[in-house]
Order: structure tokens, then C-alpha cells, then sequence
């Protein structure tokens, strides 16, 4: 079997002890920061990204992807805690786990988050190990139209699927595009949108724009008001759930698996929708539904379990199409381009070290955050005990060195000011700026694949809809398009999103 | 009660899509179109810049119609001391290096917040600052100086 070869291949890779101690450090701090209230894995990810850029690519990788499910998971933490999400998609889980911290069960809450975390980050990684191959067969058979038209759909998935308004969010993926503009063009060497300034004729850094548009906006954001909030800290003695806990949670973990893989392994779709989805699910299944929204564990085993199958599935288009499925992944992308590995169906074949070795320590990296997360619940209240005042001056500390030192020049810094006004005006304006970045990140490659396509056809541009995996993907785009139109389903998605209250 | 335009949420979103369109479509006039066949380097960015000006004008006229309020207040204080805080640091690293930088950074990153206490601040910057110079010069080995022409 060749997918037992490769996983061996994976593991002896993964398990070089610096490669343990890379994947523990980024589990590590990808916890310890992700617990801290009001930091996501996204604006984690963006502070951190510089730092890993000096390692060899292997191990940056590994140590990213350790931060990033750390972040994850990190966040729920919170969210059972304090009541306060990192990110969207923990706000599910403050629906039950904090109410289940009230009532003084916060210990089983925690360490039923972990353990349902963990079943689906297992089943995770292996369906990324089943279907990252066989994917990236078929994509390397794509040729310019194709990639073309998937792009297109992940764009207009991620803007319909997301939080929020639709028509905005599909401003912003235009907004991002132009913003990818912003460079030379490599076809005719002519610089665009560059304002006459030397530094922008490389185009804009992605760690720029992320920071500037997620860690800048979120700050000030959260210093708009001051809010106390009550952290649950006294009754964290015991962690263990019960077995009826444990039953309770079988099928509700298992579903909101399912929930989480499907959503996860599309491309533009990602955690949020996927924990929302599974607590929904539940809800609709369960004998009793006035239980939940007062501490019902299944409401913390399914979303959480979805939202981690939803991370660890996001890899699966990521790494074998080299189409990122969320904002994060499109940071993940980022640093394989800064490590000079060009994303796409390839690396499986020529990098396969790297491609099994990142499966195999996203297993490591799982196994780990059990282990460390239950007997560290106590540090992490510590760290939840830091006053936000102390915290925001180091999160922009690490923000500027870590961009000043990609390029070494102070104008990486002005372009985050400017993305940071330009970020936190959006959010102030009710746009979402996750789309902005997918775009951002695409716009290069879109316009490539568009000029190809183009090419190929001798200008016409019906090619998208008479190659079929291609009109696949367009016949698709449209129905999410419709779909999201029609009032019904419309409703349906903000019911979604308004079971969490935001 | 009519909200003015300056406080309506959708009006607001709508200009500034709007404005990045426009400004997108009046640089891309200066870059060749070519045509279908053979793109040109301003055939990409005016299709853009068009949609997304289409957008703004859409989401503008939703705005009026709709008359939402922008929720809750702006924070232009905090925003301005850190975008300040950012300026001021890479200023500072490219003429003085990391420690000015860093002193900056904190006290004006700090005055964001609600409170400022001139002492807990200071601790704050030595510990962290200490923290920061051992990971990122002496662990990742970038080639900063502390003070510009002093070590």
C-alpha cells in the first residue's frame, strides 16, 4: 500500500527531534496566544509568520501549522472560560461551554473540547492523507481555464459563505484583487499601482496586509470599549468528564466531524460556517433543544469538533490544488511562496517529505495539544488573568519587528499603518476583510491563469464553459451565487450565524 | 429620524468602494488594454476597477434607501497612536536602532489604551523589550543594532 509508505515516510520525517521540538514549540505558543482573549488563529498566524521565515521550510511549516490548530484551540479555551471568541468560529462554542462554566462543570467542558478536538483532527489528518494525492492527480491534468474557474468559485464561496453581508463581501474579494495588482506585471515588466515608489514595484507584503487589516483593526476594536468580564477560574479542579459526558458526546463529535471535513475541504469555506453548521445539527437532532444555551456539553463536543475537521480538511485544497479555503490557509500558502516553494499539485511529487511529514506532525501536533492542554488549563487562566492593557503594546511589538525584519526597511511598516487605518474602517463599515485577503492573495494568479486561458482559446471567452471540469466549477459558482440570492436560503444562513448571537 | 450621510454605514462603505475603483480605473488608463486575445497589463485592473466601482455605487444607493447607523463609536484615538506607533517604530529602526524603536513603540502604543501608568509601562518595555532582543537578535540572529553607532 502506497499510502502506508508515504505515511512512514511522513512520520520519519516528523519525528526527527527537532522537528518534535518545532511542532511542540508552535502548539506551544499557538496555544498560549490563542487562549489570550480577542486574538484569533488568523492575527496569531500574521504575528508570527516573520519568525518562522529563517527556518529551513520543513520545519517552518511544521511549526506554522502547530500554531495555527494550537491558536484553534486555544480559542475555544476562551471561549468556555470568559465568554469571549477569539474568532467566529469559537463563538458556538460560548454558547454552552460558558454557560457549563457557570455552572461549575468548566473542567469537563475543557476536556471535552479536547478530546472531540482531537477525534476529528485524527480523522482530519487522515482524510487529507487520503485525498490530498488523488486530488492533486486530477489537478495536475488543469490547465489554465480550469484554474481559473475554480479560483473563482473558492472566491465567490468564501464571500457567500462568510459572516455578513454578501454584496460587500464580494466588493471585498474585488477589493483584494486590485489590491494584488499592486506590483510588477510579469508578462509586460510594466509597474502597476505603484505610486512611483521603489518598494512597491515588488508589490505588497501578505504579512502587510494581514496584519494591517486583522491585528491593527482588532486592537483598536477591542479598545473601543472597556469591558470587565468574569473569568471562570475557582472550579477547574475536575477535569475528567463523566462516562455518561462521554456517551452524550459519541455521535455528536461524529457528526459535526462529518459537518466540518465537508466544509473544510471546500475551498473558501472554513471553520466558522462549519462549527455553526454542527451546532445547528445537534440542535435539530436532540430530544430536548431548550437544553442548549444552558450548558448542554454536545453543544461544545460538536462545534468544536467541527471546527477542528474544518481546519485540519482546509489543508486538503490548500496543499494538493494550491488554492487556499480561508483567509489562514491563504497566510499558510504565503509562507510556502516565501520558503520558494511554488503551491500547487506538485509539491505532493516533489516535495513528498514535505507534503507527508506536515501530515504526519498535524497527528504529533493533535496528540500533543491533549497532553499539554489538560494538565496546563492552570497556566493558561494565568495568561487569561493578564490585563488587555499589557497585552496589545507586545502583540504590536511582535507585529512590527516581525515585518520590519522580512525586508528590513521601514516602508513595510508605513504600508501597515495605511492597512491598518484601511482595516479598521472596514470593520467599522460592516465589510469583511477575510474575503479582501483571499483575493489579495489569488489576484496574481487569477489574472495569470485569465490571460492564459485567453490565449489558449485565441480571445474567446466561452472556453470556461466548453472544457467541462471547468464548466464544472463556473455551473457551480453560479448556483452558490443563486442559491445566496434567494431570500429563503438567505435566512437560513443569518439564522446560522444569529444561533450565536453575532 | 434621517441619519445624515456621514454617519450612514452603507453610504460610507459604498464611497470608499467607490473611491478605490475610480482611483484603480484612473491609473489603469495609463497602462495598454491589449485586447481579449493578448491582455495587456490594464486589461485586469480596469475590469476590476469598473465591477468594483459598479459595487460602490450599488452598496451607496442600498445606504440611502436603507438609512443604517454606523454601531458604536470610532476609536480614532487608539487608531491614531497605533498607526503612530508603527510609523514611529520603522522610522526609528532604519536611523537609531531597535532599543529607540522599541521605547517608542511602547509608550505610544500604550496611550491607546484606556489607562496609562507612566511606571507600569516602563516595566512593561524593559521586560519586554529584554524579552524581544534576546529572541529576535541573539535566537534568530537578525542583524540589528541596539543603538545605532553604539556597539
Amino acid at each position: 500500500m502506497e499510502i502506508f509508505d508515504n505515511l512512514i515516510l511522513g512520520f520519519s520525517v516528523a519525528l526527527s527531534l527537532s522537528n518534535v521540538m518545532y511542532c511542540f514549540i508552535g502548539v506551544f505558543v499557538g496555544t498560549a496566544i490563542g487562549v489570550l482573549p480577542g486574538i484569533g488563529p488568523l492575527v496569531t498566524i500574521a504575528m508570527l509568520l516573520p519568525i518562522t521565515f529563517n527556518l529551513p521550510p520543513i520545519p517552518a511549516l511544521i511549526m506554522l501549522s502547530g500554531i495555527y490548530y494550537g491558536s484553534q484551540y486555544g480559542g475555544s479555551t476562551t471561549s468556555i472560560l470568559v465568554n469571549l471568541p477569539g474568532e467566529t468560529a469559537s463563538v458556538v462554542t460560548c454558547l454552552d461551554g460558558y454557560q457549563m462554566a457557570r455552572q461549575g462543570r468548566a473542567g469537563p467542558a475543557l476536556a471535552m473540547a479536547a478530546i472531540s478536538s482531537f477525534a476529528a483532527g485524527c480523522v482530519g489528518t487522515l482524510l487529507i492523507a487520503l485525498f490530498g494525492p488523488p486530488l492533486a492527480e486530477v489537478a495536475l491534468k488543469f490547465g489554465a481555464p480550469e484554474y481559473f474557474a475554480l479560483m473563482l468559485m473558492a472566491l465567490i464561496a468564501a464571500a457567500c459563505l462568510a459572516q455578513g453581508d454578501m454584496v460587500k463581501s464580494l466588493a471585498m474579494v474585488f477589493l483584494g484583487l486590485l489590491f494584488g495588482i499592486i506590483g510588477t506585471d510579469v508578462n509586460s515588466g510594466m509597474a502597476r499601482y505603484s505610486f512611483g515608489i521603489p518598494e512597491l514595484t515588488d508589490g505588497i507584503g501578505f504579512t502587510v496586509v494581514a496584519v494591517g487589516l486583522f491585528a491593527v483593526s482588532e486592537i483598536v476594536k477591542n479598545l473601543e470599549t472597556s469591558e470587565k468580564q468574569e473569568v471562570f477560574t475557582k472550579d477547574i479542579k475536575n477535569l475528567m468528564p463523566t462516562l455518561k459526558d462521554l456517551k452524550d458526546c459519541f455521535w455528536p463529535t461524529v457528526r459535526g466531524t462529518a459537518v466540518g471535513a465537508f466544509f473544510g475541504a471546500l475551498p473558501g469555506t472554513g471553520p466558522s460556517i462549519s462549527a455553526f453548521s454542527a451546532y445547528m445539527v445537534e440542535k435539530k437532532l436532540a430530544k430536548d433543544p431548550s437544553r442548549f444555551g444552558k450548558g448542554a456539553i454536545e453543544g461544545v463536543a460538536a462545534p468544536e469538533a467541527a471546527n477542528n475537521a474544518a481546519a485540519q480538511c482546509a489543508f486538503i485544497p490548500t496543499l494538493s490544488l494550491g488554492i487556499p479555503g480561508s483567509a489562514t490557509m491563504a497566510l499558510m500558502l504565503g509562507a510556502l511562496t516565501i520558503q520558494g516553494i511554488a503551491p500547487g499539485p506538485q509539491v505532493m511529487t516533489s516535495k513528498p517529505d514535505l507534503f507527508w511529514g506536515l501530515i504526519a506532525s498535524m497527528w504529533i501536533g493533535n496528540a500533543l495539544l491533549v497532553v499539554l492542554n489538560l494538565p496546563l488549563v492552570g497556566l493558561w487562566v494565568k495568561l487569561l488573568k493578564i490585563p488587555y492593557r499589557w497585552l496589545f503594546p507586545s502583540i504590536i511589538m511582535f507585529c512590527a519587528i516581525g515585518n520590519y525584519s522580512i525586508n528590513n526597511s521601514a516602508m513595510d511598516l508605513y504600508m501597515v499603518a495605511l492597512f491598518g487605518i484601511l482595516g479598521y474602517t472596514l470593520v467599522k463599515l460592516e465589510c469583511e476583510p477575510a474575503p479582501l485577503i483571499l483575493g489579495y492573495v489569488l489576484g496574481p494568479l487569477m489574472e495569470e491563469n485569465l490571460r492564459r486561458a485567453l490565449l489558449i482559446s485565441r480571445g474567446d471567452p466561452t472556453v470556461f464553459f466548453t472544457r467541462p471540469i471547468s464548466l464544472g466549477f463556473m455551473i457551480a459558482s453560479i448556483l452558490i451565487l443563486i442559491t445566496m440570492v434567494l431570500p429563503a436560503i438567505r435566512k437560513k444562513k443569518e439564522q446560522v450565524y444569529a444561533e450565536g448571537g453575532g | 429620524m434621517k441619519t445624515d450621510l456621514l454617519h450612514n454605514k452603507d453610504f460610507l462603505a459604498g464611497l470608499l468602494l467607490l473611491s478605490f475603483g475610480a482611483l484603480g480605473m484612473f491609473l489603469a488608463l495609463d497602462y495598454p488594454f491589449g485586447s481579449s486575445l493578448r491582455m495587456g497589463p490594464g486589461y485586469f485592473p480596469r475590469v476590476l476597477a469598473g465591477i468594483l466601482m459598479g459595487f460602490g455605487v450599488f452598496v451607496m444607493v442600498r445606504g440611502i434607501l436603507s438609512n443604517e447607523r454606523v454601531q458604536g463609536v470610532w476609536g480614532f484615538k487608539a487608531l491614531a497612536f497605533i498607526v503612530a506607533a508603527f510609523v514611529v517604530f520603522g522610522w526609528l529602526m532604519d536611523r537609531f536602532g531597535l532599543i529607540p524603536a522599541l521605547i517608542a513603540l511602547y509608550f505610544l502604543s500604550a496611550r491607546a489604551g484606556h489607562e496609562f501608568k507612566f511606571v507600569e509601562v516602563l516595566l512593561l518595555m524593559i521586560f519586554m523589550s529584554a524579552f524581544a532582543v534576546a529572541l529576535f537578535v541573539y535566537g534568530l540572529g537578525l542583524p540589528y543594532q541596539l543603538i545605532q553607532g553604539w556597539n
